[in-house]
């Protein structure tokens, strides 16, 4: 096929060693495509909704992670397929834009595909569906913005934030405290929310587990916790209206840069040297003692020395905190760091109302809680749980629910969940495709099914019978001209989603919707795939 | 057309029933091998390292027996992990968590074989869970005010901890032990500072605990051996060659005589600061660095003992008893906090010279000294001690106590059986295996004693059926007895961490559908 003869009817080459690379080409290229793509989906359709089910991954080095969470399928599946790639691409997109549907998007690109390849099937340019594809998906997204709705939060009313944030919460495995939980994301995201500008910086949410006692134990900290201890075991474990020196250099001689010698050639010399040293470490303690520090927090170790001195001048002291708590501590404590003893002054001090130390189980682990701080702006979410693979999974899950909280006190828009969204949309665009002229109506159409596959996988993981659970509600909105009905995954009695507050923010739909078509079309073009076969 | 395929060569992926049988089955493996250790006669394993020397370890610690395991099935590794986490957070109760949690699957795979769904059975096990806990909260009691019952159930925790270890013997000896050490904690569950010295020899009776410190370490030569009213400086201080700190420091001659004046100069560095410690006015110096022997000599010319190489832990400990602060550097002797202790004098254990500190002022450390007759035992009465130390430790500070003998786990099933009976749909099935898997428990606690296990657990289900029994199994009569007659207690929260532990990895393993494994890394050939 990839050979090709010039006028005098000599062949000559166009892949290089192509007899050593496997290559599919046209319509089979496009199936094999869609194949993979569907194939990955599949994998993750059974994990849709609140009854849906997890996965067990085991790492190359044989760590286990159980999880529900989409992204964290599929990043740690080791996908070798090219498409495959994709999708995982797909999801993690979703991931870092919305933090949240990040199954729901692989679903729906894999119905997408799986209605395309019908479409091929029966003739039709894949350029031509894809452009259908296009159309179909601004159709949606406009018909989304009509029937959100937004609705109104204070920072003393965090009920519809919170129920938003139970809905996230209710797929996961821990949906037997999802109240609380979702309480506690939002009442983090409301801590360190900027209501003015509408933004929130999640770096400012610490998320720190620590296997051990119940998930009903997981609480919000106003603070800062750092898994670190003392320098000094007889140090005091508890400090009341902390001052805080917050310092990037080490309570060590100085090391320049350049490279130097100190060459010791006469006994006086080795004598002053030896004074200076000791002065050097007289003069770190002091300089932190003279500014009024009431606790030394330091990105790297002591000398026993400079460790004993400190414990000395009853100056309590953590080492080796890492970068990134530093500046967390920093921000909390409204201090600023320091790099050089020289530059401290007592305005650079960080205030906290209680620093304490505190122990856990029968092992010597202690963690340091730093609370009351001056600038309540950064917070910690302390997870318990029986396990680590339970403490990893809860971390997931508040990830998710703490984005779904930030993208609401972006967008308050929201739209229905439980399918509702995406039947209503599969409503709108069915209508919508009548009107079309050209072969793009079929695409349209097709896409009109797709959607409907997501309430599909829903009624179908919670044990009911998908087709007619969907057809029901679909034409109970039809009838009702009710946008709100979805599927009752969880046996409530009600299929209305705003009677069982089920909502989900309005970009995140807009978002799985726009990524997975975008997705799909980029699928649907490749016709040629080259890859060197196995040696 | 073939299916593309999707994963690295040797990635496998389990899916749907599949997936289940694979974890439903590692777990019951994982439970079936501990199971036998549990109770008063249960057995112990033998575990053989693959390092060198094939060192050997006889245990009867679920968590112990777990650790040393190299599983590859997944699900195992999360009751393994359970087990581990029980251990760090309560110390005890380590095989129970894995047994229960393994029995909890086994009903649930008949279940999911009678086609109920996972999540139903997940809902079920979770009301179940909660009756459970609430019943056992219903029953517990709480001594705490009265000081003198507070410490027979100390005793009866830990008797009834000790009864299935090595230790069984001579449960009556150790059980005090260790409530005596953790008595003098105060409260604190910091278990560093009891120290545990093994020395083999003897028999495990000759066990005791002192009072004072010991230290694994011998007394300089020419120091004196026993030093009465000692004041103690510890210190964490560079006792060899005191280097010049600063940075690219380095010693340049052009003359043999420099040499010999510089080496004077370090001596004479050293000699001062030896000066320095004895300005102290001590006659004892601990220190956790290496002296070497120049200033050994100064120590011992000045009449002070002096003991080098006390690792970290010895060191805090001591500094913990005797008061002291670990110092390092010794410029103001007026501020720096002394230790104190009455007498410190040289004792033999076995053939062993150690250092004893007694009559401290703290009396907050204690050391445990373990005899007996070979390294395994010694190891293994250690995990036993280490196991009770901790219940009783978690249970100083949350003093609520249940009866044991399998009397918590036929008070729960009664109650959750209750629950099913009440809960319509198909949870009650559910809730009714929840209560199965908890009598399984003292199923095998009679089956590892060699009793009948059927007729033992019927007897006590009728007893359980009237109000406020104390029935349980008792393996020493081999029939139901009356467990607060007997002094079988448990800490509620040993039981109450087995309950939900379980609970939670039981629900973790159902909810999975689907296994996909990795390709193991490659590591590089070394050869």
């Amino acid at each position: 096929m990839a050979l090709a003869f010039d006028e005098y009817g000599r062949p000559f080459i166009i892949l290089r060693e192509q007899e050593s690379k496997s290559r599919l080409r046209g319509i089979d290229a496009q199936k094999a495509n869609i194949s993979a793509g569907v194939a990955v989906s599949r994998i993750l359709r059974t994990s849709l909704g609140p009854k849906g089910m997890d996965k067990m991954l085991q790492s190359p080095d044989g760590d286990i992670t159980i999880t529900n969470d989409g992204a964290t399928i599929l990043e740690q599946m080791d996908v070798d397929n090219q498409i495959g790639k994709l999708m995982v691409e797909l999801s993690r997109s979703q991931d870092y834009e919305i933090g949240d549907g990040t199954t729901g998007v692989v679903v729906l690109a894999g119905a997408l595909l799986e209605q395309a390849e019908k479409l091929l099937e029966r003739g039709i340019h894949p350029i031509r569906v894809a452009e259908g594809f296009e159309i179909s998906s601004k159709m949606a997204v406009d018909h989304l913005e009509k029937i959100s709705h937004k609705f109104d939060f204070s920072a003393t009313n965090i009920e519809p934030l919170v129920q938003t944030c139970m809905t996230t919460l209710s797929s996961k495995i821990v949906n037997r405290c999802k109240r609380s939980l979702a309480e506690i994301a939002v009442k983090g995201v409301m801590a360190v929310a900027d209501l003015e500008r509408k933004d929130v910086n999640l770096d400012l949410i610490k998320v720190e587990g620590k296997v051990g006692g119940k998930l009903e134990d997981t609480e919000l900290v106003y603070g800062i916790i750092v898994d670190k201890d003392m320098s000094h075991p007889q140090m005091p474990k508890q400090i009341e209206d902390a001052k805080i020196a917050i310092l990037t250099c080490p309570f060590e001689p100085p090391k320049p840069k350049t490279k130097h010698k100190v060459d010791i050639d006469t006994v006086e010399k080795f004598q002053t040297l030896r004074k200076q040293e000791q002065q050097y470490f007289d003069d770190m303690v002091q300089q932190c003692k003279d500014v009024g520090a009431t606790l030394v927090i330091c990105q790297w170790g002591f000398d026993d020395e400079a460790n004993h001195l400190l414990m000395h001048r009853n100056l309590p002291a953590v080492r080796w905190v890492g970068g990134v708590e530093l500046e967390l501590i920093a921000i909390a404590t409204g201090g600023r760091i320091v790099p050089r003893f020289q530059e401290l002054t007592t305005e650079k001090l960080g205030k906290a109302g209680l620093v304490r130390e505190k122990a856990f189980g029968t092992t010597k682990d202690r963690m340091l809680y730093i609370e009351h701080c001056a600038n309540s702006k950064a917070v910690t979410v302390f997870i318990r749980g029986g396990n680590k693979m339970m403490i990893e999974e809860t971390k997931r899950s508040i990830h998710d629910a703490l984005c779904v909280a930030r993208n609401l006190i972006r967008n308050n828009s929201i739209v229905y969940g439980g399918g509702a969204a995406e039947i209503s949309c599969s409503i709108a665009v069915e209508a919508a495709a009548d009107k079309y002229p050209g072969v793009e109506q079929y695409a349209i159409r097709a896409f009109a099914d797709a959607l409907d596959s997501v309430p599909m996988a829903l009624a179908e993981n919670s044990g009911l019978q998908p087709i007619e659970t969907v057809s029901a509600v679909k034409a109970q909105q039809i009838k009702e001209n009710n946008h709100c009905c979805g599927i009752d995954c969880n046996d409530t009695g009600t299929n209305d989603m705003r009677e069982q507050n089920v909502f989900e923010t309005l970009i995140g739909k807009q978002q799985q919707i726009l990524l997975a078509t975008q997705v799909v079309k980029m699928i649907l073009k490749i016709d040629d795939v080259i890859s060197p076969t196995e040696y | 057309m073939a299916v593309e395929r999707l994963f690295k060569d040797e990635a496998t992926e389990e899916k749907g029933e599949r997936a289940r049988m694979a974890s439903f089955v590692g777990a019951m493996a994982i439970a079936d091998l501990v199971k036998t250790t549990l109770g008063p006669k249960g057995m112990d394993k033998i575990l053989q390292s693959t390092g060198r020397g094939h060192s050997v370890t006889v245990t009867n610690d679920g968590a112990t027996i777990l650790k040393s395991l190299h599983i590859d099935n997944p699900a195992a590794k999360v009751l393994i992990d359970i087990s581990k986490v029980q251990d760090d957070e309560v110390g005890d109760g380590t095989t129970s968590v894995v047994v229960l949690a393994g029995e909890l699957l086994r009903e649930a795979e008949k279940l999911v074989g009678s086609k109920i769904h996972p999540m139903t059975i997940i809902s079920g096990f979770r009301m179940a869970a909660d009756c459970a806990r609430k019943a056992l909260l219903d029953r517990v009691k709480d001594n705490k005010d009265d000081a003198e019952k507070f410490r027979s159930d100390l005793m009866r925790i830990a008797k009834t901890t000790l009864s299935s270890k090595i230790l069984s013997q001579d449960k009556e000896h150790f059980a005090k032990l260790a409530v005596d050490a953790v008595m003098r904690l105060k409260g604190s569950t910091n278990l560093e500072s009891i120290q545990i010295i093994k020395k083999a020899g003897g028999s495990l009776k000759d066990s005791f605990l002192d009072e004072g410190f010991i230290l694994d370490k011998k007394i300089g030569l020419g120091q004196p051996k026993r030093i009465e009213n000692a004041n103690i400086l510890v210190a964490n201080t560079a006792m060899d060659t005191d280097k010049v700190k600063i940075y690219g420091a380095r010693v340049r001659v052009d003359s043999m005589a420099k040499v010999a004046q510089i080496e004077g100069a370090e001596k004479e560095k050293m000699r001062e600061k030896v000066q320095k410690i004895i300005g102290h006015g001590i006659n004892c110096f601990v220190n956790r660095q290496l002296i070497y022997n120049f200033p050994e000599e100064l120590f011992a010319d000045a009449g002070i003992l002096a003991i080098e190489h006390a690792d970290f832990d010895g060191i805090e400990r001591l500094a913990l008893v005797t008061g002291g602060e670990i110092a390092s550097t010794f410029d103001n002797p007026e501020s720096v906090k002394l230790g104190h202790c009455k007498l410190i004098e040289e004792i033999m254990i076995g053939e062993d010279k150690l250092i004893h500190f007694s009559g401290v002022e703290m009396g907050q450390a204690c050391t445990i000294v373990l005899r007996g007759a070979s390294f395994h035992v010694l190891d293994e009465a250690e995990r036993s001690l280490h196991d009770a130390l901790c219940v009783l430790s978690q249970t100083v500070n949350d003093s609520r106590v249940l009866l044991g003998g399998g009397w918590p786990e036929m008070v729960m099933a009664k109650a959750v059986d209750e629950l099913a009976r009440k809960t319509p749909g198909k949870k009650s099935h559910a809730i009714e295996a929840f209560s199965r898997a908890l009598i399984a428990i003292p199923t095998t606690i009679a089956d590892n004693a060699g009793l009948d296990s059927a007729e033992l657990v019927a007897q006590l289900r009728a007893e359980h059926h009237k109000e406020d029994s104390n029935a349980g199994i008792d393996v020493i009569t081999g029939a139901v007895g009356d467990m607060s007659v007997l002094g079988i207690s448990e800490a509620f929260k040993v039981k109450q961490a087995v309950l939900l532990s379980a609970t939670e990895a039981a629900e973790m393993i159902l909810r999975v559908d689907e296994i996909i494994t990795c390709a193991p890394r490659r590591r590089e050939d070394r050869m």
